[in-house]
């Protein structure tokens, strides 16, 4: 049996991933999964290994997720939260990437409002680097998850059509989405107004809906995204109202389809404005299979940049492992 | 302090004074801190200091129309004395210092700073620029005629664009009484705000929010025609649009009053270069797409755009060390920019050797109303000696500029300063006398500078 492919040192985006390392994650993340339904939550895999969640930007679902992950698998965390740019506080990135170098940690878990804070602090410290958020860069973790998700319902991702819908601009969630699917054969779509399309979209490689109900029609999947609402003062959309009523993933908007539409949403959720209720807690909704699937992805994620190999990862889930 | 003027002949280079139509192998004279003359076989007067030059280009000296010198208040980054001299390392024997710094220049007294300080450095001139508004906050006009008294040779609020076209209309015409030129860094802030890079698929793709080209071409537009509608002197500084190039073109075409620049990062270098994060490549107005890029050098080509300049811009290279959104906007250029010019424009073809002079020195000068900019005899000896063929790579530990920060860190560039003299004094020099294979030795930074 040949020996898949190592994530590398770091996991910055999906950008420059291969399809052959993608599969990997999902394939790991699987028997990572029945880790979490166990009364006892935990393997010895990453056992005496120090990893620090360096968010300087509050984000308590992902920094939570990553946190199971590394407790299930047995690692020392340590949490800094520095809410507002590091910059403000007079500590620059680089400091941080020193100082973090000098205390000898194994792996950093890194968000930061910046886009390529992630790359930059790969580039400096020695230690494994993974990116939960970059600016409006990437998350790469946010959507091999959205992957694991749609590969479990439908068995498959090639030829799979997904419209992500809602602010691509601002969204680090949107391009890594796009990187992965297109990578593993999906076809990609996006939806949003104008206004929060970033230029030159097309050239990535995805359609662009200005409808959503063409979307509707299109999608087998719909990964929708939070309408960020501090994006309402820069005027990117006109008022709420209006967005839900053009823009909002309704349920008469996903009914007038003959399939069964799937609805993935990275959270949290503005209800009523992207998504209606009665959509995000109904049987189209796979919400919940995400966030339970996040953290069998990041295991996957901190196991295969700590040495892991995918083949392996049954066993490690017995606690065979070292 | 600077070496006193003395009498010098300049032997056998190549002169080329495209203000009096001069390409031709000749000597020149320089003796009072004015050029004497130009001829064929000057018989040294007695005690001159002559220096050879074969192979070697002589013109006016260079001249750049947008520095900032970050004195006072970013002493760390740089001082007009290292400015002053940097320029000197690079060829330029006059240099325009932009008014945004801490606090900024916006009154004679700061104005007379400049240039008291400017003259003690004893390297490259320094020209003050103005601010047009008080404080750059954009409301009320300076005492543009009292900076002009002290020295002033135009007005910018450069880097703090003026936004209300109302006072730009007021700025335009009040200039005229003391015939001098509104300099515009055309940014529509409503426009390019939170961007740090080109609008486009690059910034797409790093998750960069864009400038678009539009928020530089709306602006544009509107000082041209604020121009034609006050007859007032427009300069238009660092053009980075294909469209701006076009409308500047078309505008001059009608007699609107126009001088405008462009600054070798943007004929040198695409958005492409941003790539990986690169905060050395941070400029404002961004690095753009191929097709502007394109017309930048046409519009340099065709003389509508007038003038290369540097917008040297120092940072402290800490301050660079950040992630991208993070990082301040500029490059350094006073050490590059005839290196940049002879390799990118008239290495390849765009610019002839002679035109390189005018839109270095000659367009410059009359941008700007400066004295220099010609060697006409009784002009201010003012002049650079370059060797076209020398081939050296930027080393930025090498540089006298106190910061590093340069887009062009590793590039090998063919063509260098070697000489530059200001009002008769040498104040660059890498020639030791007569022995011109030296030119190709590699210097130090504690070469000779005045
Ligand atoms: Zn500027």
């Amino acid at each position: 049996m040949l020996a898949a492919p190592a994530l590398g040192k770091d996991l910055v985006g999906l950008e420059r991933l291969s399809a052959e390392q993608i599969r990997a994650v999902l394939d790991t993340a699987e028997p990572f999964k029945e880790i979490s339904e166990r009364r006892i939550k935990k393997v010895p895999v990453l056992r005496g290994k120090t990893i620090v969640n360096l968010f300087f930007e509050p984000s308590t679902r992902t920094r939570i997720s990553f946190e199971f992950a590394e407790k299930r698998l047995s690692a020392d965390t340590v949490n800094i939260v520095t809410v507002g740019s590091s910059v403000a506080k007079g500590e620059t990135l680089v400091d941080t990437a020193r100082n973090l170098e000098a205390m000898r940690i194994d792996m950093v878990v890194i968000r930061h409002s910046a886009s390529g804070a992630a790359e930059f602090l790969a580039q400096r410290i020695p230690s494994n680097v993974v990116n939960a958020g970059d600016g409006r860069h990437e998350h790469p973790t946010q959507a091999l998850l959205d992957m694991l998700t749609i590969r479990d319902h439908l068995g498959r991702l090639e030829s799979v059509r997904v419209c992500i819908v809602g602010d691509i601009l601002h969204s680090r969630v949107a391009r890594s989405n796009i990187w992965g699917l297109t990578r593993l054969g999906a076809e990609v779509a996006v939806c949003a107004p104008r206004t929060l399309l970033p230029a030159g979209i097309e050239e990535l490689g995805v359609r662009v809906f200005p409808r959503i109900e063409a979307a509707c029609e299109w999608a087998d999947v719909l990964n929708v995204l939070r309408l960020q609402l501090e994006r309402m003062q820069g005027g990117y959309v006109p008022t709420l109202r209006e967005y839900n009523r053009v823009f909002g993933v309704t349920r008469e908007r996903i009914e007038r389809v003959p399939r069964r539409l799937l609805i993935l949403h990275p959270g949290p959720m503005n209800r009523g404005v992207e998504i209606d209720s009665d959509v995000a807690d109904g049987p189209h909704s796979l919400i919940l299979d995400q966030v339970t699937n996040g953290v069998a992805v990041r295991m996957a994620v901190l196991y295969l940049l700590a040495g892991g190999a995918p083949e392996k990862a049954e066993a490690a889930k017995h606690g065979a492992a070292e | 302090m600077a070496p006193p003027s003395r009498t010098v002949l300049l032997r056998g280079g190549r002169v080329i004074d495209p203000s009096q139509d001069l390409d031709r192998q000749a000597d020149v004279l320089l003796a009072d801190g004015k050029v004497a003359r130009i001829a064929d076989n000057i018989t040294p007067p007695e005690g001159a200091e002559v220096r050879q030059l074969r192979g070697l280009v002589v013109c006016p000296g260079l001249i750049d129309l947008h520095v900032h010198l970050r004195e006072p208040g970013g002493e760390h980054k740089e001082t007009i004395a290292s400015g002053a001299r940097a320029a000197a390392a690079g060829g330029f024997a006059a240099v325009c210092a932009m008014p945004n710094t801490d606090p900024p220049v916006d009154d004679p007294a700061a104005v007379g700073f400049v240039v008291a300080e400017g003259v003690r450095a004893g390297a490259a001139r320094v020209y003050p620029v103005g601010a047009i508004s008080v404080g750059q906050k954009g409301e009320h006009l300076t005492e543009v005629g009292e900076m002009v008294d002290a020295g002033a040779i135009a007005i910018s609020d450069d880097g703090y664009p003026v936004a209300d076209a109302g006072l730009m209309r007021l700025a335009l015409e009040y200039a005229q009484t003391f015939g001098i030129p509104v300099a515009s860094h055309c940014e529509d802030r409503s426009l390019s705000r939170g961007g740090a890079m080109n609008e486009g698929a690059v910034a797409t793709r790093l998750g960069i929010l864009g400038i678009p080209a539009a928020a530089e071409d709306v602006v544009i537009a509107r000082d041209l025609l604020l121009a034609e509608l006050t007859g007032g002197r427009l300069h238009i500084q660092h053009v980075s649009t294909r469209r701006g190039v076009e409308m500047i073109r078309e505008a001059k075409r009608r007699g609107v009053p126009v001088t405008a620049e462009a600054t070798p990062h943007h004929f040198a270098l695409t958005e492409d270069a941003v790539e990986g994060y690169r905060t050395e490549m941070k400029v404002n107005p961004p690095l753009r797409a191929a097709a502007d890029v394109a017309a930048v050098r046409e519009g340099l080509a065709d003389g509508t755009l007038d003038a290369i300049a540097t917008d040297h811009a120092p940072h402290h290279y800490d301050e660079k060390e950040q992630a991208f959104d993070d990082a301040p906007f500029g490059v350094i250029g006073l050490e590059t920019a005839l290196g940049l010019a002879l390799t990118e424009l008239v290495g390849k073809g765009i610019l002839t050797l002679p035109q390189l002079v005018d839109r270095m020195s000659c367009a410059p000068a009359r941008a700007f109303r400066l004295s220099g900019g010609t060697l006409r005899a009784g002009a201010p000896a003012d002049l650079t000696v370059f060797d076209p063929a020398a081939e050296w790579t930027v080393v930025p530990e090498q540089l006298l500029s106190r910061s590093r920060n340069t887009a062009f860190a590793g590039w090998k560039l063919r063509g260098r300063a070697l000489v530059t003299i200001v009002d008769g004094r040498v104040i660059w020099d890498q020639l030791s006398a007569g022995a011109a294979e030296e030119a190709h030795a590699p210097r130090s930074p504690r070469a000779r500078a005045g």
